[in-house]
């Protein structure tokens, strides 16, 4: 991490996010936000308030209802030169982008053999626990993170929203950028002052142990960690990996942590069949499988469409807390 | 900025250059333009050398066209893309394109007009024999080009998928100031139900971008018939919605087309905005080598469009006008066959791409998903 400064701030995620997309703004003007209601009002979240003003409509684009070519146009300004953040309202509503992404963005360098690229970076809030219902709390990096040429990444504590935020604007290559909007505003944390990166496909150790590995990122790395500190004081040591980066993903962190612990545990809020865990697991098994005291646990979503809007279908979709806990106790005890 | 040709009547009220802009509610047709195809002789400008460029042009696209069909049919190619019918599209249009400033986003049906704006021919046998020295060093199927330095757009299969491109490009030029410059953006008349293309046209239109948008209407998409695809009889009939203008030209006539294009590719470069042009023509191949049109349309419906191929109907044009005379016509043509054949034995004898060039360009620097 190369740091421009050793002051920090403490802000939430929202702070962090739009801190970083200010600065980026000020610094580079080939940079520019488009999206649905980025403009006067500022993104649904507020992210972007009074960007419009400082820097104009035509950096700062409110553009028609239309993901497919919110993204779609974002990849021919990067062609072109301009460094576009383009912004998918919510994750839910990124399907109809879907071939822009897969099909075009993460095309782009392959299919020309690098005389064009598409350094755009495409930002999205994704995730449940706030009573969204079927269309405002999923979690779409499964569907993406099969695409090579495409990076995406996934940090929830504020200095590393800002750090890999950095990193995906002076990406050469498309990223996906996926916020969880549930740490939007439950999360604060110190965020170094000034320009920084944390390199993409770098994992971080958000709380040190030796029983057990742990592996998550988004809202169930904070989650994780309280349960750690509780497994803790139990006298089970649990070390927590925020992955952040999910394509690529680090390898050597996690195989050092489970060469050490010999027990791993991957939680995520998407569904289990085929998700990120699965990746996890099975490399795990083919590079440590022998360093293993213990199966494998994964600890996801249910495989279920989405959840529902009513607090009983959510609240069962949502892995509590306990739940982890019990999950780390029963697999430190195996 | 130059008149339109004749034979475009306009059904607008203003005359001229002229292109209002949608009033709201009006009908679509006291603002759409539209042509009317009489094979006319008016130069809109033309030097006999323009004339004859365009001419040589045709001749060049409609050799590598067949040369793409012979070398599958010989088990040499896997695969080709003809574009028999749209010469007359291509040359008007490539000339009307200003090379180093405008910006071509092409669909696969644009191997002519590519050439049209300067891709060497050679480039056009390497990406059928998917050779290494190829642009996408053999990735990309034929007809898919990439050329940075022309100003070539790199394009997929996807329909209408690189129209949000486009317009990316005319956006980043109109945020530079870049007057003097514009985005060419074509595509065929299936495209036009494409989602993405309306998005296109209307972002453009909001921004009243530096672009033009070339429908090239062969009537067919792969085997389903433009009436299958639309319920109207003119594409440019949905630029009023939009609030663009719209001018349907006669594709078969590489003059028209050039004077249309230059028109409102001018009109853009210089802070006009966009264009819907819709230039009819007649696909008179099958959609590809894999494709069989006997299977969807008759020997006779091909044969009534004949009189609309624009290669011998320009040629004769220009005989019976004095721009070339028939032994100059031929000595271009027994040309342009020599040099289609050196370009072929050239590209035939270069070696395929390596292997290991599967694994490159993937990311800036080394592909490895986990690190």
């Amino acid at each position: 991490m190369a740091l421009a400064s050793t002051e920090t701030t403490v802000m939430n995620n929202v702070e962090a996010v739009r801190t970083t997309l200010y600065e980026a703004l000020k610094a580079d003007e080939r940079t520019l936000i488009m999206g649905e209601d980025v403009g006067a009002r500022g993104n649904v979240f507020l992210i972007t308030k009074g960007f419009i003003e400082e820097f104009g409509p035509e950096r700062i684009i409110d553009t028609p209802l239309a993901e497919a070519s919110i993204v779609g146009i974002a990849v021919g300004m990067a062609m072109e030169g301009l460094r576009p953040i383009a912004e998918i309202q919510f994750a839910d509503f990124i399907y109809p982008a879907f071939n822009q992404i897969v099909g075009e963005a993460a095309k782009t360098r392959y299919r020309s053999n690098g005389d064009y690229t598409c350094p755009l970076v495409i930002r999205t809030p994704y995730g449940g626990g706030v009573r969204g219902a079927l269309s405002h709390s999923v979690s779409i990096e499964a569907l993406f993170y099969h695409v090579p040429g495409l990076k995406i990444v996934a940090p929830s504590y504020p200095a590393d929203m800002k750090g890999l935020l950095n990193a995906a604007i002076d990406d050469p290559d498309p990223v996906l950028f996926l916020e969880h909007k549930k740490t939007y505003r439950l999360v604060k944390g110190e965020v170094p002052n000034g320009h920084y990166t944390i390199p993409i496909g770098k994992a971080d150790i958000k709380h040190a142990g030796d029983k057990l590995t742990v592996v998550s990122y988004g809202l169930y790395v904070h989650q994780a960690v309280e349960a750690a500190k509780r497994l803790a004081s139990e006298g089970t040591s649990v070390e927590v990996i925020d992955l952040r980066s999910i394509r690529p993903m680090d390898r050597t962190t996690i195989l050092a942590s489970v060469r050490k612990t010999r027990r791993l545990l991957i939680i995520h809020e998407d569904n289990k069949f085929g998700g990120i865990g699965a990746e996890i697991s099975a490399m795990v098994v083919e590079e440590a499988f022998f360093d293993l005291d213990a199966p494998i646990r994964r600890l996801c979503g249910p495989d279920v469409p989405a959840m529902g809007y009513a607090a009983p279908l959510e609240e069962e979709f949502m892995i509590s807390t306990d739940r982890m806990a019990d999950a780390m106790r029963d697999l430190a005890a195996f | 900025m130059r008149t339109l040709p004749a034979d475009v009547t306009r059904l607008s009220k203003t005359s001229g250059v002229e292109f209002p802009m949608a009033p709201s509610g009006a009908h679509p047709e006291e603002f759409v333009a539209k042509a009317i195809s009489t094979p006319t002789f008016e130069r809109h400008g033309l030097s006999d050398e323009q004339l004859t460029w365009m001419l040589h042009n045709m001749y060049l696209q409609r050799m590598l066209d067949n040369r793409g069909f012979q070398l599958n049919r010989q088990g040499k190619i896997p695969f080709a893309t003809g574009s028999e019918g749209h010469e007359g599209i291509h040359a008007g249009t490539g000339l009307a394109f200003a090379r180093g400033r405008d910006i071509l986003v092409p669909y696969y049906r644009d191997m002519g007009l590519c050439i049209g704006v300067g891709m060497p021919p050679l480039q056009v046998l390497l990406s059928m024999f998917a050779r290494g020295r190829d642009v996408s060093a053999g990735r990309q199927f034929p007809n898919h080009y990439s050329y940075h330095s022309l100003g070539i757009l790199s394009i997929s299969s996807i329909i209408a998928a690189h129209c949000p491109h486009a317009v990316g490009a005319a956006y980043a030029m109109k945020l530079r100031n870049e007057s003097g410059r514009a985005v060419l953006c074509t595509f065929g008349d299936g495209s036009t139900s494409q989602g993405e293309w309306h998005e296109s046209i209307n972002f453009a239109s909001i921004h009243k971008l530096p672009i033009v948008f070339l429908c090239e209407n062969n009537e067919w998409a792969i085997s389903t018939p433009r009436s299958q695809q639309m319920a109207i009889e003119n594409i440019i009939d949905k630029a009023p919605g939009y609030g663009l203008p719209g001018v349907k030209v006669d594709g078969s006539d590489p003059i028209a087309v050039y004077a249309v294009m230059s028109e409102v590719l001018e009109r853009a470069r210089s802070g006009g905005g966009p264009t819907l042009v819709e230039a009819t023509c007649y696909r008179f191949l099958s959609h590809t080598t894999d494709d069989d049109d006997r299977t969807y349309r008759t020997r006779e419906e091909i044969e009534r469009h004949r009189h609309l191929d624009p290669v011998p109907r320009f040629e004769a044009l220009l005989i019976e006008h004095g721009v070339v005379s028939s032994e100059r016509a031929s000595a271009m043509k027994r040309d342009v066959l020599h040099e289609v054949n050196a370009v072929t034995d050239e590209a035939e004898a270069l070696p395929y791409p390596e292997a290991h060039e599967l694994y490159r360009a993937v990311y800036e620097g080394a592909y490895e998903p986990w690190l």
